[in-house]
């Protein structure tokens, strides 16, 4: 078997507690992504997501283990992995065009600035943002209309990998189901491979290809791997209707509920931690039993 | 009665204040005794003569005038117009000035950026800092020879330390976020600083400089007293020796006015650089 395009091997991360001992976060991590593939991180707080994304975006560097992609191992940011925080990190004092033209100068140094001017506003209308509003400064705009400058900047700069770190959770349940929408859209255009952080599990479902699943920590591991048996274009209302979209829901919400804590605390003793892989298909019960057993395993 | 804003109100209030500042003021300067009222022997002692008194604010409105209207005049070493006058000072406390800003705003970009230089250079910063910058008057003439020379370094040595940690503070204050973003963008460390670290930290850095630069404007005074010659503060002095109590509060006011104006200036400047998160 290849090498998936994003390949998390044996990742820990241990930091030194109060006591003078070690708090291990989670140990031996590992788990691939494939081109194009949109993947979905869920899990407590504190069990570690952050940590991960951070290593990812080479922003921060593991206690041991590491991460290939493309072949090439991450060691140190890179315009290659583009980044959309939580708390949107626009520049305060440029002007929301200007916080996309500046990574668009960044990624194309040989570009003219009407190049990158007409490259940034197109990215901008993707995601709704068009005449003089892209002219404001992050302060004269909305919490919504930030994360879409945040998400435009990102888009914009075509990196191999996009990762969004809660996106969405500082804002209202109305933006936030708008700027899914926004998301999904632009994401169904330019066929980016996302990794994303988040703790709602309607949004993962709505957005993923596949959810990891993180228990709690210490020893924290992704658990399982659910694939999201629900096809494109979704809506968020049309999903609801979806005879897998319950059952998946209570798979995920079980999970969360009891099993992360359940699983947690456990040292990996060496053992390579991949997750498992879950299918959850209610509408092709014929094809194979196996799916079936493991969603009444489930729901007992 | 139409409303008046705030602002209206406040002006007019202030006009208020000064016109009856003004006229006790005028009032209570009493009126010189007219010699041919005075008996021979208050003549003989020297009754006569004008006593030496704070003028009233017609004479200095007077003075100014006639000042103002030539500003420029320049009829030897002890009689310049005004406007040279400040012109020196504005000269010795601008290089004095840009000086100490060549030298604060680099270093306070290191100490802010680097822990160990902090730790390095913080107890040299908190045993100068504190030193009255005339206090290095005579090891400045002493070392450098020269009056005018000295008067620089003294606004120099004045001005570094507000705009050095106030730089060191804003840089050492941005936040992580930001320079995430600069990391991701693979923005190198030139990059990062001129286009992430210095506008992020800007409003810091020049509340600094409006600090250092109102010091220095006070200090210059000070030292032109002490090195003579030329300069606001030497006109004070030389005028006082004269004993022309006019010409001393008039440019009281001077010294005023081009403090506020330089101050203003960076008030101006701060307002540019400044945003809202």
């Amino acid at each position: 078997m290849s090498k998936p395009f994003l390949s998390v091997e044996r990742l820990t991360q241990t930091f030194p507690d109060a006591a003078g001992g070690t708090t291990t976060v989670f140990e031996n991590a590992s788990f691939g992504i494939e081109r194009g593939e949109f993947v979905c991180i869920l899990g407590h707080s504190g069990c570690g997501k952050s940590t991960i994304m951070n290593i990812l975006a080479g922003l921060g560097s593991p206690t041991s283990g590491g991460v290939t992609m493309d072949g090439a191992e991450v060691s140190g940011p890179s315009l290659e992995r583009g980044v959309v925080f939580q708390n949107y990190s626009l520049l305060p004092w440029l002007s929301a065009l200007k916080n996309v033209s500046f990574g668009v100068a960044a990624r194309h140094r040989d570009w003219s600035k009407a190049e990158v001017e007409a490259h940034s506003r197109k990215y901008l209308a993707m995601v709704g943002l068009e005449g003089d509003t892209v002219l404001r400064k992050p302060s004269q705009l909305s919490g919504g209309m930030r994360q879409r400058v945040s998400i435009a900047r990102a888009f914009a700069n075509q990196p191999k990998l996009l990762l969004l770190d809660e996106p969405f959770g500082a804002l209202d349940a109305l933006t936030r189901g708008t700027i899914q929408e926004e998301l999904l859209k632009i994401w169904s255009q330019t066929e980016q491979t996302v990794f994303m952080i988040t703790h709602d599990i309607d949004e993962a479902i709505l957005l993923a290809d596949r959810i990891l699943l993180m228990t709690n920590g210490p020893y924290a591991r992704v658990a399982e791997s659910v694939q999201i048996t629900i096809p494109r274009p979704r809506s968020r209302t049309e999903i609801v209707e979806h005879p897998n979209y319950y059952a998946i829901r209570n798979h995920l919400v079980q999970f969360l509920g009891h099993r992360s804590k359940a699983l947690s605390g456990q040292p990996s003793g060496g053992a390579t931690q991949s997750p498992e892989t879950v299918v959850i298909d209610l509408t092709a019960p014929a094809r194979t039993p196996e799916p079936e057993t493991r969603l009444k395993a489930v729901n007992i | 009665m139409p409303t008046l804003s705030i602002s209206q109100r406040g002006a007019l209030l202030s006009v208020l204040m000064l016109v009856v500042g003004l006229l006790f003021w005028e009032a209570a300067i009493p009126e010189q005794q007219l010699a041919t009222e005075m008996t021979e022997y208050e003549r003989l002692m020297g009754g006569g003569a004008p006593r030496a008194a704070i003028p009233p604010p017609s004479d200095i409105m007077a003075k100014a005038w006639e000042e103002l209207s030539d500003p420029f005049y320049d009829a030897g070493p002890n009689d310049k117009g005004i406007g040279i006058q400040i012109g020196y000072s504005l000269y010795r406390v601008l290089s004095g000035y840009f000086l100490a800003a060549m030298v604060a705003i680099p270093l306070g970009f290191l100490i802010g950026m680097s822990p160990v230089a902090y730790k390095a250079l913080n107890p040299y910063i908190q045993v100068l800092r504190p030193i009255s910058p005339l206090a290095w008057m005579p090891l400045a003439l002493f070392i450098i020879r020269d009056s005018e020379a000295s008067a620089i370094f003294v606004i120099f040595i004045c001005s570094i330390w507000p705009m050095l940690l106030n730089t060191a503070f804003g840089v050492a204050g941005v936040r992580q976020d930001w320079v995430n973003v600069a990391r991701t963008h693979e923005l190198g460390p030139f990059k990062t600083a001129f286009q992430v670290i210095l506008p992020a930290a800007a409003p810091t850095i020049v509340t600094g400089m409006r600090i250092s630069i109102g010091i220095a404007w006070l200090v210059i005074v000070a030292a032109e007293m002490l090195v003579g010659g030329t300069g606001i503060g030497y006109y004070v002095w030389n005028e006082w020796n004269n004993l022309d109590l006019t010409s001393v509060i008039f440019s009281i006011l001077m010294i005023g006015i081009v403090g506020m104006m330089l101050d203003a200036a960076f008030g101006a400047l701060q307002r540019v650089v400044a945003y809202a998160e």
